[in-house]
């Protein structure tokens, strides 16, 4: 293993089993492949884009590098050292030093805060279970937070009921960060808020990362969110990847036909600039039985030239770090 | 082109909204004096964050303010009658008819006891004469041109049987079962993804055409109006801050607001090192700012714009702007350079 890679994903598979409704016995009737062998690193003090549409197993894959639902197989390593064997060896006190090290910024800001603690709770909480700070030092730290996200020293004694959904946001980014945490997982954070507002969380994200030298995996369905944040974006579709590239050359120049058409059905605000746009047939496919070979060839206008319904395409270097996952393209 | 957008028959035209929530904190003033009208075959764009009282003006077009909303002034005048003084029954005959409705989320508007098929023919048989076969019919033709696959097997599925892109599919679909002048498309893309995003959005532009109907599309989102709406009127903390035609908007905005709304958008095409922010929220609108709602949170805002309320004037043919300032200040569009191309 190298020293330099920060977060490394092997292989990672997260299958839900599918069971009966019984009330002694539960067979198994099917599987949903929701993450189905992914590996990608990223490098420290980076953003890691995560792309898809809704369905493709883009928080299936951040649970399971967190070990929120253990993976079904492949392994994580974060700075060498192997998440999985340590969550299994149920050694309590290294598995509250992993965590501390990774935090969680989840999608809905209006459901991931406790509507009965105040601010202050909320924060102190992971100050109170990791005591990483002394205990006389916690109100310090509190302010140092909710300054640190933009937010005022009065907030602390409300409750989540009365912010706006930017404010919430700002909290549980606060929360987070009480841990001093090297990686921060941020799971579609600016999804449910205004375009003004959404500014503010990015560049809120973007100074945290300059000042404290975070790694982000950021995830979202917004290509132009991720155009602005991330240093290096891969594309899923139905648990796979189909392209990684570092940002500015995935945008410049996609070679995989669904991020050619991810990217060309992105509404541009400028009425004159008119982009010939890629309107996919159909819908993505159900992730219980996923198509056999290529998983995005019932809906790729070059299908059938290399026989994409036979084999799986692998992931293919083509040179400057840009991964492509088509045999087409790969020729 | 333009001309011929100035001189067609207004459709719609609504003056000076009020539309009032009496809640148990204060009356909530939603909608406070927007004034708008759409022309015959265009589509007018209705872009505001939320809050901003866009959704709320489309229901008091038809007069389905949930309670305690009431309209409490103005006239909403379409085809010549106004629809404020219309008794419940008469509405009844409009509603679904002469203007049709899709709602923010498909998910929630649609009844998840009831088969598609009953939900579409419902609207059918209520507005028209005819019989449970031909309403099936009709609906049915209806999935088709809507490009829902296996139309006569689809339709007897219940709403949970859909996917997303479906069931906004079959919302429009409802929509347009009566063949209205007028349909009111609320955030109809929202909850969808991109891929899906661009399908509805290019369906609806086909059918508007091919209908000639005139649209109100509702939305947040500068890319969406940009490439479907023929004019936008922006909406701030339930007033109008600006109406004009697409391009006007987007190449010489002149309200600060409709500027900062452009900019705050992260562009795929300018990479930006931080994206410029509009300081500070969405204002209360229990006790709204005095005078201008935006200048609290605008850059140009000097102390006359807390005392006056800005109306709404034609600065060019066809250009409305609420801004005192208007004229003084030198608004740059962030797409500027393009624009004498």
């Amino acid at each position: 293993m190298s020293k330099k890679l920060f977060l490394e994903v092997e292989n990672l598979v997260k299958h839900f089993p599918i069971r009966t409704r019984g009330i002694f016995i539960k067979k198994q009737v099917g599987v949903i492949h929701a993450v189905d062998g992914i590996s990608f690193s990223v490098k420290k003090g980076t953003t890691f884009g995560l792309v898809g549409e809704s369905g493709c197993g883009k928080t299936s894959t951040a649970r399971a590098i967190l070990y929120l639902d253990p993976p079904t197989s492949g392994r994580v390593y974060l700075e060498d050292k192997d998440v999985g064997e340590i969550f299994v060896s149920k050694n309590k006190n290294e598995i509250l030093q992993l965590r501390r090290k990774m935090q969680y910024v989840f999608q809905n800001p209006y459901a991931s805060l406790d509507p009965r603690m105040t601010v202050a709770d909320i924060i102190m909480e992971p100050l109170m279970i990791h005591r990483h700070v002394p205990k006389n030092e916690w109100h310090n730290r509190l302010y140092e937070l909710l300054e640190l996200v933009g937010l005022e020293d009065y907030h602390a004694e409300r409750y989540p009921h009365e912010f706006s959904g930017g404010q919430r946001q700002r909290i549980c980014i606060a929360r987070a960060l009480a841990v001093e945490p090297k990686l921060l997982i941020a799971d579609e954070p600016v999804a449910s808020l205004d375009v003004s507002v959404r500014a503010q969380i990015l560049n809120l994200l973007r100074e945290l990362q300059q000042k404290l030298k975070i790694t982000y995996l950021y995830i979202s369905h917004d290509l132009s969110t991720v155009r602005h944040i991330c240093h290096k974006v891969a594309v899923m579709y139905l648990g796979r990847f189909v392209e990684i590239a570092e940002t500015d050359e995935l945008f410049n120049s996609p070679l995989h036909p669904y991020t050619q058409a991810l990217l060309s059905s992105i509404p541009i605000p400028d009425p004159v600039t008119e982009i010939p746009r890629i309107v996919l047939p159909g819908e993505v496919p159900s992730p219980i039985n996923p198509p056999e070979g290529c998983r995005f060839e019932p809906r790729c206008v070059h299908k059938n030239e290399h026989a994409c319904v036979e084999k799986a395409p692998k992931l293919i270097d083509i040179g400057n770090g840009h991964l492509v996952a088509c045999d087409r393209v790969c020729k | 082109m333009e001309l011929n957008l100035m001189t067609q028959k207004e459709i719609l035209r609504i003056e000076n909204l009020k539309t009032y929530f009496d809640t148990w904190a204060g009356i909530v003033k939603a909608v406070d004096g927007v004034s708008l009208d759409v022309r015959e075959g265009e589509t007018l764009g209705l872009v505001g964050e939320s809050g901003s009282g866009k959704s709320v003006t489309a229901l008091s077009i038809l007069g389905i303010v949930p309670r305690p909303g009431k309209i409490m002034d103005g006239r909403i005048i379409y085809k010549g009658q106004n629809l404020v003084e219309k008794t419940e029954n008469e509405l009844q005959k409009i509603r679904g008819k002469e203007i049709g409705y899709i709602f923010q989320d498909p998910a929630t508007s649609l009844n998840p006891v009831f088969s598609v098929a009953d939900q579409l023919t419902e609207v059918i048989r209520r507005h028209q004469t005819v019989t449970k076969k031909e309403a099936l019919e009709k609906a049915i033709e209806l999935f088709r041109l809507v490009d829902i696959p296996d139309p006569e097997i689809k339709i007897w599925n219940f709403p949970h049987q859909l996917s997303g892109g479906m069931k906004q599919r079959m919302a429009v679909a409802r929509a347009l079962s009566c063949q209205p002048s007028l349909l009111l498309a609320d955030e109809p893309t929202t909850n969808l993804d991109v891929t899906i995003q661009a399908q509805i959005l290019q369906l609806m532009k086909n059918l508007k055409n091919s209908l000639g109907m005139s649209m109100i599309l509702i939305t947040h989102d500068m890319g969406v109006v940009a490439g479907v709406a023929d004019r936008i009127t922006v909406l701030y903390a339930g007033r109008v801050c600006e109406t004009a035609d697409t391009k006007t908007i987007f190449y010489s905005p002149r309200h600060p607001y409709t500027k900062a709304l452009l900019t705050a958008v992260p562009s795929l095409v300018l990479k930006k090192e931080k994206l410029e922010v509009i300081p500070g929220s969405i204002p209360n609108l229990i006790e709204p700012p005095s005078g201008c709602r935006f200048h609290p949170r605008c850059e140009y805002a000097q102390t006359k714009c807390a005392k006056k309320i800005p109306p709404l004037v034609e600065i060019e043919p066809g250009h409305y702007v609420a801004c005192i300032r208007a004229s003084e200040i030198e608004i740059k569009s962030p797409l500027g350079a393009e624009a004498n191309e």
